[in-house]
């Protein structure tokens, strides 16, 4: 059950939407998955800071452009898996439930979990992106021409 | 990496660091005295007590050297999953940990400057053994003199001799620790 | 003489629980909750994050409570609370390219793909007060569209296609972090932008104004004004890929200036330079003056003396913490270094008085 069985790009894939996600929206998803395995830590559950970097003129060398909060953690489940998180803001949490859901992914009930917990959570982010995206639409400007001037 | 260098970091870090933390500050105030450490365990061949300092003392933003014989591919994984401190050379690491004799030469540490004697290296000497016998230690926070099984003596005298620079030193012994600051006046007995 | 004076604890105990239960107010009213702060306050949010130099939505809502309103004491308390956060990592830098636009505008180019888009902005409001707002008034919902599926290219890549803009050269070395080493002059681009954008907003926006009445000068267009969210990357060693941790909103300002040339550049338009957490524009469009205006040695332009060519007058003095740190500090007790000052006039003056009196004789 190493990690590279399961295929590094979908991997990313999921942790991200689990850190994107928010917590209480994980949580409720993840209650209608039911009981959750026994797991040890490896790493409890810490708050700390990622220094975001820009890059001059969005395209040029790279520069500090200040902190977010961000909360990590690891896990290994009973049969096996490790989980790892890492996951903006400070709820301990949500992190928590992040590697669960990530080291769950690499075991038997991935099936299981992509359909309840997954699914859901992709399609409430793109619902929420879909709503904002057709506000900005209306309020892109028509252009019209009144009067061409010719000198 | 693997999932084995997973393990081995402190179970309750804030407590556990801070409690090795004033281990550490004690062992450096107070050249000479012995202090038994636990919590933490790094893969072969790093000691208990070397494990609990690195974790207590190094993070992303502490160069670590790891030594030859300390240097392998387990040990890095431990470090980054635990700890985060970038790899780096002799001449640029602010901690450096190994076999007395891999750390050698000496004079490839940094030891400071005379704006910042702190921009030097701190060294994490792993020996066999560790007991309050053999050299006659001195000086600060030393009230009469402290003995100490060094690994030797002319290396610490060379260091003192450049006070306010030089490094300063760990020894760590199993789940032993003892430190002398570059401070301490080192003689043979 | 040297008296030591210990004292107060209990009037700073009584000061405490003072300004605690004025921090309430009227108990009558109902209290604010952070989430009320976070989501109706929010671009003073956006400020305290961005001064403060901590993107965390939360904390900020929280720290704008405890201040009372007080932007600056909020920026104050982020800023502490930081200082307690362990360093987890860098990011890599993020991809404004691939920005999901609430906003986007251009000064420079009409047809711009993508579009002029106005977004939620207050630019075209008449700034007259809304009395329906006092009055709990119901809010229409915001009409909807059909989102815009085409990318949106940044302006000044086509600029950059006719050679007719000065290139941004992409690298990968680390910048410099002036929260972990003391600032140095000179600075270089990289420091000199994360002092922009974490630094007080009417300093910037002073300094920007002041190129444009003429100190320093470097005419500039808004080329390109975004806002919106970008996520956020990082590598995780453990792990060996790179994963996305969360997502922020940014608003980015790219200036496009006039430029004759220099005795090392040829005549072509450059660049000035804005990234600032959340809905941030005035703070975006400032810092991109202000960045040009200091880039005027690597541009080989003269030094006119103006205040907003300093970088040492500008970056020492941007950050609002560091500011009134110093100067809110003179209001603390000085008894001793004013009873030394007191001795010293006393003494001048009876000095003066035996001259006088000598002169008389």
């Amino acid at each position: 059950m190493s990690v590279t069985d399961v295929g590094n790009e979908a991997r990313k894939g999921w942790m991200g939407l689990l850190a994107r996600a928010p917590s209480a929206r994980l949580a409720a998803c993840l209650e209608a998955v039911g009981a959750m395995p026994g797991f040890d830590w490896l790493r409890v559950p810490e708050v700390g800071g990622v220094m975001v970097r820009g890059r001059m003129g969005g395209t040029g060398a790279p520069f500090n452009l200040g902190e977010m909060t961000v909360t990590r953690c690891a896990l290994r489940l009973e049969s096996g898996e490790v989980g790892h998180a890492y996951v903006q803001g400070r709820d301990k949490a949500h992190a928590e439930r992040a590697a669960l859901v990530d080291a769950l992914m690499q075991g038997d009930r991935a099936g299981e979990l992509r359909a309840a917990v997954l699914a859901p959570l992709q399609a409430a982010e793109a619902e929420t992106r879909r709503a904002r995206a057709a506000r900005a639409a209306t309020t892109k400007v028509d252009f019209f021409t009144m009067v061409r001037g010719e000198a | 990496m693997r999932d084995d260098v997973l393990s081995g970091g402190f179970a309750e870090a804030p407590v556990e660091a801070a409690r090795a933390f004033r281990v550490a500050l004690e062992a450096m105030a107070r050249p000479g005295t012995i202090h038994t450490v636990s919590g933490a365990a790094a893969p072969a061949p790093v000691s208990v007590a070397a494990s609990v300092l690195l974790l207590t003392l190094c993070d992303r933003e502490t160069p670590l050297y790891l030594a030859p014989g300390h240097d392998g591919a387990a040990v890095r994984d431990w470090v980054a999953f635990h700890i985060g401190a970038p790899l780096a050379g002799p001449g640029e690491a602010m901690f450096a940990l190994g076999g007395w004799d891999a750390l050698k030469p000496l004079d490839a540490y940094r030891i400071g400057t005379p704006d910042y004697p702190d921009r030097s290296v701190t060294l994490i000497a792993e020996l066999p053994d560790l007991e309050a016998a053999g050299a006659r230690l001195t000086g600060p926070g030393i009230r009469e003199a402290a003995f100490l099984s060094l690994p030797e003596i002319d290396a610490f005298r060379a260091n003192r001799a450049l006070f306010p620079l030089g490094w300063d030193c760990f020894l760590a012994a199993g789940d032993r620790i003892a430190a002398l600051p570059r401070t301490t006046i080192v003689e043979a007995l | 003489m040297y008296v030591a004076v210990k004292g107060g604890e209990r009037a700073i105990d009584a000061a405490h629980e003072w300004l605690a239960e004025e921090r309430r107010g009227d108990r009558a009213v109902a209290e604010l909750g952070l989430d009320q702060i976070r989501e109706q306050m929010s671009l003073a949010v956006n400020r305290v994050m961005a001064e403060g130099s901590l993107y965390d939505p939360d904390l900020a809502a929280l720290a704008i409570k405890q201040a009372r309103g007080d932007l600056i004491e909020a920026i104050f308390l982020i800023r502490a609370y930081r200082t307690t956060l362990p360093r987890i990592g860098h990011s890599h830098p993020v991809d404004t390219g691939a920005m999901r636009c609430d906003r986007r505008i251009s000064a420079t180019f009409k047809d711009a793909p993508g579009g002029q888009v106005l977004g939620p902005t207050f630019d075209y409001t008449h700034r007259l007060l809304d009395f329906k707002l006092a009055a709990d008034g119901a809010l229409p919902e915001a009409p909807v569209g059909a989102p815009a599926e085409a990318p949106m290219p940044r302006i000044t890549e086509f600029l950059n296609r006719d050679g007719l803009i000065q290139d941004e050269l992409a690298g990968d070395e680390t910048p410099p972090d002036m929260t972990r080493q003391p600032m140095e002059y000179p600075a270089n681009r990289a420091l000199r932008l994360q002092a922009l954008t974490r630094g007080d907003e009417g300093f910037v926006l002073g300094m920007a104004y002041s190129t444009q009445r003429g100190y320093g000068r470097n005419h500039p267009f808004v080329g390109e004004l975004r806002i919106g969210a970008v996520e956020v990357e990082m590598e995780v060693p453990e792990l060996g890929f790179d994963i996305c941790i969360g997502e922020l909103v940014l608003t980015e300002c790219e200036t496009v200036n006039q430029f004759a040339g220099s005795k090392t550049e040829p005549p072509q338009f450059t660049r000035g330079y804005g990234l600032v957490f959340g809905q941030t524009e005035r703070k975006a469009i400032s810092m991109a003056l202000v960045d040009r205006a200091l880039r005027w040695q690597e541009l080989g332009e003269d030094n006119l003396g103006a205040p907003a060519q300093d970088e040492e007058f500008v970056l020492a003095h941007a950050d609002n913490i560091q500011a009134s740190g110093f100067l809110e500090h003179i209001k603390l007790p000085h008894y001793v270094d004013f009873q030394s000052e007191l001795e010293l006039v006393r003494r001048m003056r009876a000095a003066a008085g035996d001259e006088m009196r000598e002169a008389a004789e």
